[in-house]
């Protein structure tokens, strides 16, 4: 028979014992609303987790350090490269070399350095970064106290939290949550600190090099032939308090301090890796620690962590950490596919009972078919096909339910959130691949409940079924 | 079309040869001899009755020549079709094609409206909707219910039912018309009604006509050949005495 008659009769068919059928096409979107809901439960989670994490700037970087820097954090694998002495210098030249790659959004130098910072006249020890401007996005400035910095040159700072209680003279707390960072940031914010910090100058520094601020310049025996270092000061001013902790992930070499980008490079802050690079350095180009590359998506961290292995650098990225993350939401999908599975395999045994009753019911009608000329496939698709249209009935209405029953329960927690004071967050989500899958999961499982009934109403003795009343 | 005559063998040939034909049934330790050992020959255009008292095995005899059932020995071979040696896909396209058949209880599908009753038939043979439509009317007009063919079944009297079988039996133009007691149903006058009709097929579209009846009367009126089963046996096979009507036409045809 052709796909558009059989259609036709299966409608026909179902709109006969229209209770019946309903109910078992009920079944199934119920079955389709619970896979549905759960699913999207997974995968909404799945995206809010992972948009957290590509705002937080961890997923999407690699750290590269010179495979001369004994601090740097290769791994075991990285040690069958060129020996450390001949390995590359991470110069400017190899900064923008690494820019170059293919999906690498920037590559910025990490400078990082530890300094004197004096407010209110007393001096407080500190270690300070730079921040690229793309760091605004980070999460850890989503609930800052002032603003980001106004430019990328600009001589400003943002305090990490703990810092601004030490210049405060408060005692650090121990929960996180112990001090509001608003308190924090009356007293500060607009406040204008003192940096010291040593400059490096290219080329031998004549003892009449100007001074600014009354810095007194210095020998270093070691790069006399290169560079000098003089000792300087600037007045930043601070116009961020940091609540959170953006780098969080680097452990005992953290900053609380933190500078725009431009502006720390302008300083020429003398670097630990400055002394160790002095017979390398002397082209005159900066020379990095480490650099920073943000890749355009975390799926390609992998390939652009390979590239920059080859040109000689040693990289570090959590991606490793991140697969774990993978295993665990595979794992959850799997948990929640199978538990959203299970209404609708309930729901298929449904299908097969209603086929069962209707092969009875219709055995004499089954009969009259094959009389007049019908195949058994004739009529095995005949009752595929009413499977088959109480499934895709089925998908369709449980895509909506469980499309809705998703809307209110994400409503309801946002609610919920609103109460406790934290931002609403969207963690449903219904792609359109989800619909899909759904609909053709319903079909096919209402097929294969069908098939066991087809095949029966197949195989009837047409003489017995015409003979049954 | 359904006017056209549709034997392409020439009247007269063999059309239903069945050799020691048997079907039984194996109840525990009795076996039912329904059909014990028929051997009968039908000629093409003929229009046969099968006699015999209730439990004879005149049904039997009829679904195995129309390919409902399969002999448990013996053969029947239709029109060069050894039915025993068919595929059941084969036979399903052998009863589409070349049988029609029509029964006591008109076996009308009871939530199909006549038109889609009548049609039935082409969509199994894929026939396209546009030709699925012509076709149902012109059967229906020839069984004189054109105007009823948007009513079900349960809207009809027994006789305009039967008419209605009729039509849809006739859609494929088959070579073969199986009829099982196809007035048992009905009132005499109705029962008339539709013998006169497949009477009419039988002349006017040269089909083969094979009827189960057990009312003597109405045979002799009818057919031109008797054959009488007891016991799921042959027990006689007589030309009927022509009657008015048969000389006339036989008359005119040499
Ligand atoms: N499925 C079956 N199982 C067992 N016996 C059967 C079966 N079908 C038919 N029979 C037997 O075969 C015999 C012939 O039956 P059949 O239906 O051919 O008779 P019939 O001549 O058509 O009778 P009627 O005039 O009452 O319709 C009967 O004795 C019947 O009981
Ligand atoms: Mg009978």
């Amino acid at each position: 028979m052709k796909i558009p008659d059989l259609t036709e009769l299966a409608l026909r068919n179902l709109r006969e014992s229209l209770l019946r059928n309903s109910l078992t096409t009920m079944g199934i979107s119920v079955g389709v609303a619970s896979l549905v809901a759960m699913l999207s439960l997974g995968i909404g989670l799945q995206q809010l987790i992972s948009r957290r994490l590509v705002r937080s700037g961890l997923f999407d970087t690699v750290v590269v350090t010179s495979r001369r820097d004994p601090r740097g954090m290769g791994r075991d694998e990285e040690r069958n490269g060129p020996a450390p002495s001949e390995s590359r210098v991470l110069d400017e030249t190899a900064r923008q070399e690494i820019e170059r790659l293919s999906n690498v959004i920037e590559a910025y130098p990490d400078i990082r350095f530890r300094t004197e910072l004096r407010f209110e006249d007393k001096p407080h020890m500190t270690m300070i970064s730079a921040l690229p401007s793309s760091a605004k996005a980070n999460d850890a400035f989503e609930g800052m106290q002032g603003a980001f910095f106004s430019s990328d040159t600009a001589p400003e700072v943002i305090l990490q939290k703990t810092f601004a209680e030490e210049l405060l003279g408060k005692a650090p707390g121990r929960g996180v949550d112990e001090t509001n960072v608003a308190d924090l940031a009356k007293p500060l914010l607009g406040k204008e600190l003192t940096m010291n910090y040593a400059q490096r100058v290219s080329g031998a520094v004549q003892p009449s090099a100007p001074v600014t601020n009354g810095a007194i310049p210095f020998d270093n025996s070691l790069a006399a032939a290169s560079y000098s270092v003089v000792s300087r000061e600037e007045k930043v001013k601070i116009v961020g308090i940091a609540d959170l902790d953006p780098e969080s992930m680097r452990g005992p070499i953290r900053a609380k301090v933190f500078l725009p980008l431009k502006f720390a490079e302008g300083l020429h802050v003398m670097q630990s890796v400055d002394l160790s690079e002095v017979s390398r350095a002397a082209s005159g180009q900066p020379v990095y620690s480490s650099i920073g590359v943000r890749v355009r998506n975390p799926a390609q961290i992998q390939a652009v962590e390979d590239a920059i292995k080859n040109m000689g650098f040693n990289t570090f990225s959590i991606l490793d950490a991140s697969r774990g993350l993978k295993q665990v939401f595979a794992v959850l999908f799997a948990f929640l596919g199978i538990f959203g599975s299970l209404a609708l395999v309930v729901a298929s045994i449904g299908i097969v009972n209603t086929l069962v009753m209707a092969i009875l019911e219709r055995r004499r009608e089954i009969g009259i078919m094959k009389a007049i000329g019908a195949s058994d496939a004739d009529v095995m698709w005949l009752f595929l096909a009413e499977a088959g249209a109480m499934g895709i009935l089925g998908g369709v209405v449980g895509v909506v339910l469980g499309w809705t029953i998703g809307q209110v329960i994400n409503l309801g927690t946002n609610v919920y959130l609103k109460r406790q004071g934290l931002p609403p967050e969207h963690f449903w989500a219904v792609p359109w691949g989800l619909v899909g899958f759904a609909l053709l999961f319903a079909f096919g499982v209402s097929l294969v409940s069908g098939w066991y009934p087809a095949g029966r109403a197949a195989r009837l003795d047409p003489v017995q079924a015409l003979r049954y009343e | 079309m359904t006017t056209a005559p549709v034997v392409p063998a020439a009247r007269g040939t063999v059309a239903i040869r069945s050799e020691n034909l048997c079907r039984h049934y194996r109840m525990g330790e009795t076996v039912i001899r329904a059909v014990d050992g028929v051997s009968i020959e039908v000629r093409a255009g003929e229009f046969v009755a099968l006699l015999g008292t209730s439990g004879s095995g005149k049904s039997s005899v009829l679904n195995l020549i129309a390919g409902l059932d399969r002999p448990t020995s013996g053969s029947v071979v239709v029109q060069d079709r050894d039915l025993a040696k068919l595929s059941r896909e084969e036979l399903a396209k052998y009863r589409l094609r070349v049988v029609g058949m029509v029964f006591q209880s008109f076996n009308l599908i009871a939530s199909m409206t006549l038109a889609e009753n009548v049609d039935l038939p082409l969509r199994f043979a894929e026939v396209d909707r546009g030709q699925r439509q012509t076709l149902a009317r012109q059967a229906l007009e020839r069984v004189g219910l054109l105007a009823r063919m948007n009513h079900r079944p349960s809207e009809l009297s027994g006789g305009e039912q039967q008419r209605a079988a009729l039509a849809r039996a006739l859609i494929n133009r088959p070579q073969l018309l199986l009829a099982d007691e196809p007035t048992g149903n009905l009132d005499s006058h109705t029962g008339k009604e539709i013998m006169d009709m497949v009477r009419q097929f039988n002349r006017e579209l040269g089909m083969t006509v094979v009827m189960v009846t057990h009312e003597r009367a109405l045979a002799e009126r009818y057919a031109q050949r008797m054959i009488f089963l007891a016991d799921g046996k042959l027990i006689d096979d007589r030309p009927n005495a022509p009657t008015v009507d048969d000389v006339q036409i036989r008359g005119g045809q040499s």
